[in-house]
């Protein structure tokens, strides 16, 4: 009996003291907010492609085209007189190539990173960004490859790091990091192209179906015979890259499999690609490149430059397609706070490199990086480890990932200090090297300056062609996170704001 | 008229036609499918559809591309053009692993991808379901179920009331 009263009045005491704190369920922030429904997000993103082409395009697009037009002199310049147009003299023969090339390479990873990583750890918020970030990531090896291929000087001859029968009988050797390096970014390549396309076949289907919708409706009178064309056009064209795409059960099944597939082997690959990159340093003799701690380092430094450019690409599209509620505050903040943690990964590298040069007591090796951060390349040092260590550190507080404008200029400063982290790698190492009497000072040249600013401008053509002709966000995705496309129901509002 | 299709049925949510989908199953029908623009969680199971068959296609690239790595690499450096490097053997499984590993990843990739359409019966630009205006909504937030007339149990008139009795609407019978 008195046990009895005890339990009455222990449950009395947790009914005042639940009545007091009125415990409420913890909810996460939706990922598309504003009780958006299924047909509000198809139409959101089809109307990029489907809508007259905004000025700001075009304006965007002519200035992309002449800075892309920078590298084509600058590859003209090259070719026509020989890689000596180069800034390049011994000791440095490694200087902007290897850099630019290290730098756009990284740059792509987040695209791999969000699509895959994200996938497999089942993080839904991977779904409003990870089709522009792949796109990214494709046209970033694309302005990568330029800089190996035309630094063989004769680039008629690039094609004998294929494993092809050469005319001299001549085959690649498999011993050099070089050539893994052509195997690892060759396929990283392609596979970020067929992972990108197969995401995209069923909103190429959308998109297919849409122009029929139109085309069986709409009358087209007078003035709409262009539009008439577009959406004859439209339908043709997406109806041949949607292959026959249905949305049928037994599609989405196969597909789901391979795109978890998919996922799983890019994730390795991802990993690889910088790491053989890394290689490349790693594996030669010389002071401050030969360290073990390169490929996670690499690795660190790639996805912190590639979210660092996602989040310079999608503010502002954000803005310009008013995505506020597909790319909301909560996508933001992850992406700022996988800024903070691989800039603080890349940050604890530069200072156990500088342990281990002391440590290992290799004098080579410590004088390496005492000239790094002391030398005569002082000030790429200084722009490296601000840019780079102290930036992110910003992202700790919530009032600055809630700046918008903040952010972005954030996210710019991480790409410039991640180039120079590659520039002060690559050129401190060899313009002082062993012997004092071969040092030697590095400046890039104009025509240095003009391919890589141009890279820029074509990697910027690549994508507004992107933005015109491709489904921004993966539709199918977007909608898999709501609410509303879970089978067996959801709490709250029918076309749901809760997750 | 024309040689029927199947009957499409709509339903006016996903648990709803996620349950249906499970009746459908359960009535013992063998040529149907749904169809939504999204993929919905647990959707096979509630087909009676067994695992997909990608993963066979993905296995054989990667063994594939295993396979070719390692050959070019010693009939390419140990058999056709030996030369010694830096003391290192002409052939060995480790050195060259890169190659074998970006091959092994690379060929899974296009089998994975070729997987899914051979499994999917892909391309097949042609499909009378996309006849039916209310099939073309599917790529909005319609869900539909489809069943064919080349189902043994098919019957336009029983097939039609087992739809409705299910929850569907805007029954329409798509001619092939």
């Amino acid at each position: 009996m008195a046990t009895t009263t005890q339990d009455s009045s222990m449950d009395a005491t947790q009914a005042a003291l639940l009545a007091k704190v009125q415990p409420a369920e913890l909810q996460e922030q939706p990922l598309v907010t504003n009780n958006r429904d299924f047909n509000w997000v198809t139409d959101k993103i089809c109307r990029i492609v489907e809508t007259k082409t905004p000025t700001w395009w075009w304006i965007c697009m002519a200035v992309a085209l002449m800075t892309a037009s920078f590298t084509g002199l600058g590859l003209l310049w090259l070719v026509s007189s020989g890689v000596g147009v180069w800034g390049l003299a011994n000791p440095i023969n490694w200087g902007w190539a290897i850099v630019n090339f290290v730098f756009w390479i990284g740059i792509g990873h987040a695209g791999t990173l969000i699509s895959a990583v994200l996938c497999l750890l089942k993080q839904g918020w991977r779904t409003s960004i990870n089709r522009a970030a792949e796109a990214m990531t494709i046209f970033a090896v694309v302005c990568a490859g330029i800089f190996p291929l035309f630094h063989v000087g004769r680039v008629w001859f690039g094609w004998w790091l294929f494993p092809i029968p050469n005319s001299n009988g001549i085959w690649p050797q498999f011993r050099s990091p070089l050539e893994w390096d052509v195997f690892a970014v060759s396929t990283y390549g392609t596979v970020s192209v067929l992972f990108w396309y197969m995401g995209m076949i069923p909103d190429l289907s959308v998109l297919r179906d849409r122009a029929v919708q139109r085309l069986k409706k709409n009358a087209y009178e007078g003035a709409g015979a262009l539009a008439k064309g577009m959406d004859i056009f439209r339908k043709n064209f997406y109806a041949i890259f949607a292959m026959g795409w249905r949305n049928a059960g037994n599609h989405w099944r196969n597909y789901e499999m391979a795109y978890l597939i998919l996922a799983g082997i890019s994730t390795p690959l991802v990993l690889s690609v910088h790491t053989i990159v890394s290689f490349d340093f790693a594996l030669a003799v010389l002071p401050g490149w030969h360290t073990t701690i390169f490929p996670p380092y690499f690795v660190a430094g790639a996805i912190f430059s590639g979210f660092g450019m996602v989040l310079t690409l999608m503010l502002p599209l954000r803005a310009l397609y008013g995505m506020h509620d597909l790319i909301t505050q909560r996508h933001i903040d992850n992406m700022c706070k996988i800024c903070l943690g691989t800039g603080s990964i890349v940050g604890y590298a530069y200072i156990m490199e500088f342990f281990i040069a002391w440590y290992g007591a290799n004098p080579y090796e410590s004088f390496a990086f005492i000239n790094r951060a002391f030398g005569q390349y002082w000030w790429a040092y200084v722009m490296m480890f601000s840019c780079n260590v102290f930036t992110p550190q910003l992202f700790w507080f919530k009032k600055v990932r809630e700046n918008w404008a903040l952010v972005w200029v954030m996210s710019i400063f991480i790409n410039v200090g991640m180039w120079f982290e590659r520039f002060v790698i690559t050129v401190t190492s060899l313009a002082n090297d062993f012997l004092p009497s071969s040092w030697g000072y590095y400046s890039p040249t104009m025509v240095d300056i003009l391919t890589f600013f141009g890279t820029f401008g074509l990697f910027s053509v690549l994508f507004l062609l992107f933005l015109r002709f491709l489904p921004l966000m993966p539709i199918a995705e977007v909608k898999f996170v709501m609410p509303a496309a879970d089978p067996h129901g959801h709490h709250g509002d029918a076309k749901g704001d809760h997750h | 008229m024309s040689e029927s299709y199947g009957i499409i049925a709509s339903f006016p949510d996903t648990p709803a036609f996620f349950h249906a989908a499970e009746k459908v199953r359960d009535a013992g029908y063998k040529k149907w499918d749904t169809y939504s623009s999204f993929p919905v969680h647990g959707m096979p199971a509630a087909q009676g559809q067994p695992r997909s068959k990608v993963p066979v296609f993905t296995f054989c690239g990667g063994v594939s591309g295993f396979t070719l790595g390692m050959t070019i690499v010693w009939f390419m450096n140990a058999f056709n053009y030996p030369l010694i490097v830096g003391g290192q053997p002409f052939f060995s499984p480790v050195f060259p692993f890169p190659i074998m590993y970006e091959l092994t990843i690379l060929l899974s990739a296009f089998g994975t991808l070729g997987g899914m359409f051979i499994t999917n019966l892909l391309p097949q630009h042609y499909n009378p379901l996309f006849n039916s205006d209310k099939f073309l909504e599917v790529s909005g937030d319609r869900l539909v179920i489809a069943i064919e007339a080349r189902d043994g149990q098919y019957d336009p008139v029983a097939t039609r009331r087992f739809l409705e009795e299910i929850g569907g609407t805007d029954i329409e019978e798509v001619s092939a």
